[in-house]
């Protein structure tokens, strides 16, 4: 695959001494989905966030987009442009109302009229299923719609790649779906995502692959049907019997 | 008994040289206070900023200019720039000159930590988010953590505006007429001291009270719905 959307070679990324990424070896297509699970501190959501240079590398070589990030002189604004990202936290601007939030970047960084921006804006909306909600200020929304807002926000950029950081792991549970469904039409749409998740269900049903990471490695690679039925590690069955059976 | 004729008959020395600074002294409370404020304020944001650059000379110095500030009396910041400064220079500086560069550098070092507090308040997912959509450094500052910080400086910021309001007083030992010493020279010749300081203290009240009422309404305005 020469035209990966992401490729990761021989990564390597330390904290200080500790180090959190180790030899990772990585290729995500264009269109595909992969879910990047593994316990807590496996390096996972370190990961996702070298992809779009919220986190820099220490080693090896990361291309996105055809653009490796490592060089000297790329332009990180111009590629955060084309990467969305979600966090678990929402990280909604509080003192801006929704469709404020989702036109800032549009707006400030495209040079989009307010007017376009915003027709664009109330579309996104209505694609994350809160048409309703535009005039709001986040702390005025549940956390299932703050994340769906938040994915919009990502999505007004037009991004060619989705990255997603645990997006359900703050959420009370009957609020998990709504923002699952939102990412099941996305991947539908043929967006590129990578995903960190502990939500089993939808890996299996939305993944193309599932990326088992422990201690900063990955420890195992595989299409979801052969990664739940059959996982090849110790360390996988493991981590699988505890998340599933709880 | 109180005789309140003392401060008719002396109202337009108190109020129109004391207060605003517009008789034949050099002095008013208003005339220094209000551009104190605003040169503090801005000088402090800078110095606020320059705390938080990752240029590790700049916020060290930065926070030696703060540490020192806080760390010496106001007098004697005052009578540093009074004795000391023109002797060094060769060059007189006029009283309204000592007293506004005094108030603007010490509590700049106020306001420079109020501004560093107040970005540093806002969460690192802020700065995260609007990163992760293409946003500059600076953009991200004027966007998305100054509006958030602003909103919680707002208490610690009026508190210190009032701080300074009061400690303008201080310039009057450098003989600037500001309220309080335009009291006093009245008292000198009238001895009238409780109608005149608690005429005094009515004014500084009137003055502090409207600005935390001001900073009330401000602050209900700035939290969204």
């Amino acid at each position: 695959m020469a035209d990966a959307a992401i490729r990761f070679r021989d990564v390597n990324k330390w904290f200080g001494k500790h180090q959190v990424l180790a030899d990772i070896n990585l290729a995500v297509s264009p269109g595909e989905v992969m879910v990047v699970c593994g316990p807590s501190g496996s390096g996972k959501s370190t990961l996702i966030r070298c992809v779009n240079g919220l986190e820099a590398i220490q080693g090896g070589d990361l291309v996105v987009l055809g653009e490796s990030i490592v060089r000297s002189g790329v332009s990180m604004s111009a590629l955060r442009t084309r990467v969305g990202m979600v966090f678990q936290s929402f990280n909604l601007f509080p003192h801006m109302t929704v469709l404020e939030n989702i036109m800032l970047a549009p707006v400030r960084v495209r040079g989009l009229s307010a007017t376009e921006a915003e027709k664009t804006a109330r579309t996104l909306l209505a694609r994350v299923r809160i048409p309703d909600k535009a005039e709001n200020y986040p702390a005025n929304l549940s956390g299932g719609q703050q994340q769906r807002v938040a994915i919009a926000r990502a999505l007004a950029m037009q991004p060619k790649i989705m990255l997603f950081d645990e997006p359900t792991s703050a959420l009370d549970p009957e609020m998990i779906n709504e923002v699952l469904d939102v990412m099941t039409d996305l991947a539908k749409e043929g967006m590129t995502m990578m995903v960190v998740t502990h939500e089993m269900g939808f890996a299996r049903r939305v993944a193309h692959r599932v990326v088992f990471m422990d201690a900063g490695r990955v420890v195992e690679e595989a299409t979801p049907d052969a990664f739940f039925a059959a996982p090849k590690s110790e360390r996988a069955k493991d981590f699988l019997s505890k998340i599933l059976s709880h | 008994m109180l005789d309140f004729g003392v401060i008719s008959a002396n109202f337009k020395f108190l109020i129109v040289q004391g207060l605003f600074g517009l008789g034949g002294f050099a002095g008013g409370t208003l005339r220094l206070a209000i551009p104190a404020i605003v040169l503090g304020f801005v000088l402090g944001i800078f110095i606020g900023l320059a705390r938080l650059t990752p240029s590790r000379l700049i916020s060290v110095l930065a926070t030696l200019y703060v540490e020192f500030f806080r760390g010496v009396p106001l007098v004697m910041v005052i009578f540093w720039i009074w004795f000391i400064i023109p002797q060094i220079l060769r060059l007189p500086i006029p009283e309204y000159g000592v007293a506004l560069t005094a108030f603007v550098v010490f509590e700049a070092a106020y306001f420079g930590e109020i501004v560093r507090a107040g970005i540093q308040s806002v969460p690192r997912g802020q700065v995260e988010a609007a990163t992760a959509v293409g946003l500059t450094r600076a953009q991200t500052m004027r966007f998305v953590v100054l509006p958030q910080a602003i909103r919680n400086m707002v208490p610690a910021l009026v508190t210190q505006m009032i701080v300074l309001f009061k400690d303008t007083s201080l310039a009057s030992i450098i003989g600037y007429v500001d309220l309080t010493k335009a009291a006093q020279i009245v008292n000198n010749r009238e001895i009238k001291p409780f109608e005149l300081y608690l005429f005094i203290a009515v004014v500084y009240f009137i003055f502090t009270y409207s600005m935390s009422r001001f900073a009330r309404r401000f602050e209900r305005r700035l939290t969204p719905a």
